[in-house]
């Protein structure tokens, strides 16, 4: 006979008591582990949000960091090359230069090499006034991109009347395309890098000898259309394209080759400005030094700042980094929050439930110890001391508490698992499923047994036979 | 001498006051002999056995179990005193409900060798023809079987006294006669019985027999019935 035989056996008889005791113990013990689960399940699912937002905050910029890149590649730090003569109050009242230059300056500048500049287009601009249709119209004359080659300058497409057949049908260096609006570059150009003008495409294509592109007020107004013919300046041209709504000047802007437009402009051999793009500065003086290697190459020309939209996407980009990198801190700050919120709560709530749980135990303990007190008189005469009787208490206790906890840590993993059925509670289950926490769950729930029921089993061990058995 | 009671006295104190319930009694249980007291209910008999068990401490007198005064021990010496050398039998039978017959009887193997008991639980069994009954709880025993498993219970570690309190009040008369013969064994094994009862078929097995009255002992000259033999009733 031993002792764990006559236990088990009176939680078996006494199976109520056991069993809400084994309840309270499990309920105890689950809370606990529930608690710690679900914290855990938080704070893993923190650094999984947190490390998800990182992630994409960093494929977000990675992805602006490409966007601006190729942005900054077609658009570039633009500047503008204009006759050194020209008077620049005159040249922003009337949006194109009064002086001229020679054509051949901008082969000159694509056969230097020069390494502050990408792309160099010149063109040929006037306002002028169309008689046969009584308005005024932007004439610009293009010869597309000439290729920067350290050899002798050549165009690179098709700007020449003579190859225009095969001209690509693409959009003309309008302004907005000069400033970088991506919708009128062309795209598969913007790769192209100073010093491997071999392997580049144009930038902007020349518009072919007879063919006109007209802006968005243009065709409109004069309904023409791709295809229909016109005459400008006594000279006849097709439409081949006409240009989408801008809210520009190149609305009404009508764009020829160039050599047509020398020609019709009595201006032969010569351009007045030269549009340079994606400028390679490494200093911060970017115009200063695109500036100084013009001047080497041009003298009788001067340099002004475009457009820069680059610099304020790069900025942009900046921001949009910086406010990356905010949102990630905000949610760290607030799941930070949340959880110390949670731990508060948790360190309020579970003490209280133990405390609860407890006291419950020691209540169902005292109610046992009352209910065997014969029994326990009898168990002393057959010889059993007060250790004895404090250990059959006391083991009890333990045994509901061991058993309770078993229960319990599986139950509290099992209602944190539904409570929160995420990846990050599977993971948190797992961390738990150690044998540090099963110990520790294992004995919770006995020393809370036992630390409950100690009163009881101290009243047990002091009761005094003699009196009941005298009272029959 | 097996168990020695010297001078003892007890008073209760109760609401109406103090109650004198035992006065300087002497008494002395020889080994093999059997000892009835008879008395009124509340005469003080339950008393007098748990005083002579080491159970109740005597407001005078010593009690010696062989060379040992039990009060002059500790608690726990007491206990290990009443667990080797004293046996109880209750009127009530006491037995654990949920133990079966085996582990009643192995009970007070609970503080000592329960490897080395079991055999003489089983001996017991057999000799109190409760051998058919060793996996049944007490709920499904009769009353003699109840009584003949406390016996057996009590006489597990072979004490030298046996303090049997009203052992035969709830048992039939064949029951009776069988636990009366068993103690009878018990004595002329060389153990000393201490029987408080009010059957006269119990105090007629005595050797010696007294009356316990006003908190004193005096020989009782009351005549008792015929020693009947019994059979073991399963």
């Amino acid at each position: 006979m031993r002792l764990s035989v006559l236990i088990l056996n009176e939680l078996r008889h006494r199976w109520l008591n056991s069993v809400v005791s084994l309840m309270t113990a499990l309920l105890a013990v689950g809370c606990l582990t529930a608690a710690v689960a679900l914290l855990r399940e938080h704070r893993l699912a923190t650094d999984a949000i947190i490390a998800s937002k990182e992630d994409e905050t960093r494929t977000r910029l990675a992805t602006l960091a490409d966007d601006m890149r190729k942005i900054t590649k077609r658009m570039g730090f633009n500047i503008l090359i204009l006759p050194k003569d020209q008077n620049l109050g005159d040249f922003y009242a009337e949006d194109f230069a009064q002086k001229t230059m020679p054509e051949e300056y901008g082969t000159r500048l694509a056969a230097s090499g020069v390494a502050t500049i990408n792309h160099i287009l010149p063109s040929l601009q006037q306002r002028v006034r169309w008689t046969e249709r009584e308005r005024t119209i932007l004439l610009i004359g293009v010869r597309g991109e000439l290729p920067i080659t350290s050899g002798t300058p050549t165009t690179a497409n098709t700007s020449d009347a003579t190859t225009s057949t095969t001209a690509p049908s693409k959009l003309p260096p309008t302004p907005a395309a000069k400033t970088g609006d991506s919708k009128t570059g062309d795209s598969k150009t913007g790769d192209s890098k100073a010093g491997d003008s071999k392997a580049k495409k144009p930038l902007l294509p020349s518009v072919p000898t007879g063919k006109a592109v007209l802006g968005y007020d243009l065709h409109r107004s004069l309904k023409l259309k791709v295809g229909d013919r016109f005459i400008l300046l006594e000279r006849t041209f097709t439409v081949s394209e006409c240009r989408p709504e801008k809210g520009t000047k190149d609305d009404i802007t009508l764009w020829i080759n160039l050599s047509e437009a020398q020609e019709l402009l009595n201006q032969p051999g010569r351009i007045n400005a030269i549009l340079a793009l994606e400028c390679n500065c490494a200093s911060t003086d970017r115009l200063g030094e695109v500036r100084a290697e013009v001047a080497r190459i041009l003298p009788d020309t001067q340099v002004i700042e475009y457009e820069s939209q680059a610099l304020a996407r790069a900025e942009a980009r900046n921001r949009a980094e910086a406010e990356g990198v905010a949102a990630i801190a905000a949610e760290r700050q607030q799941r930070s929050q949340l959880e110390a919120e949670k731990e508060r709560f948790a360190a309020a709530v579970v003490p209280l439930a133990l405390l609860v749980c407890g006291v419950l135990i020691g209540l169902l303990s005292w109610q046992n110890v009352r209910e065997r007190a014969v029994e326990i008189a009898i168990l002393r005469t057959l010889g059993l001391g007060t250790g004895s009787i404090l250990a059959l208490v006391l083991f009890r206790a333990a045994a509901i508490g061991l058993i309770g906890s078993l229960l319990g840590f599986a139950g509290g993993l099992l209602a944190a698992n539904l409570w929160a059925a995420t990846p990050a509670m599977s993971i948190a289950v797992r961390e738990l499923l150690t044998p540090t926490w099963l110990v520790t769950a294992t004995l919770a729930g006995p020393l809370l047994a036992v630390a409950a029921a100690w009163l009881p089993a101290l009243a047990a061990a002091q009761q005094d036979p003699a009196n009941l058995l005298r009272e029959g | 001498m097996t168990l020695h009671l010297r001078a003892i006295s007890k008073t209760f104190t109760g609401p109406r006051g103090a109650v004198p319930v035992l006065d300087q009694i002497t008494l002395e249980l020889p080994a093999g002999s059997i000892s009835a007291i008879r008395g009124a209910s509340g005469s003080g008999k339950t008393t007098l056995l748990l005083i002579a068990g080491g159970l109740l401490r005597p407001d005078q007198g010593t009690v010696h179990l062989g060379d040992e005064d039990l009060y002059a021990q500790g608690p726990a010496r007491r206990a290990a005193l009443r667990a080797a050398g004293i046996g109880f039998v209750f009127q009530q039978f006491h037995l654990l409900p949920y133990l079966n017959v085996r582990d009643n009887i192995l009970v007070p193997a609970l503080t000592g060798d329960a490897a080395a008991l079991r055999p003489r639980a089983l001996d017991l069994a057999e000799r109190f023809g409760l051998s058919h009954r060793l996996d049944h709880r007490p709920a499904a025993l009769s009353t003699g079987e109840r009584q003949r498993v406390a016996l057996a219970r009590a006489l597990l570690r072979q004490p030298r006294v046996l303090l049997a309190d009203e052992p035969t009040g709830n048992l039939d008369q064949e029951n009776a006669a069988v636990v009366l013969r068993h103690l009878d064994e018990f004595a002329q094994a060389g153990g000393a019985v201490l029987l408080a009862t009010h059957d006269p078929r119990a105090a007629a097995h005595a050797t010696r027999r007294w009356r316990l009255d006003h908190g004193q002992l005096h020989p009782d000259a009351a005549p008792v019935p015929a020693v009947q033999q019994a059979t073991v009733t399963p």
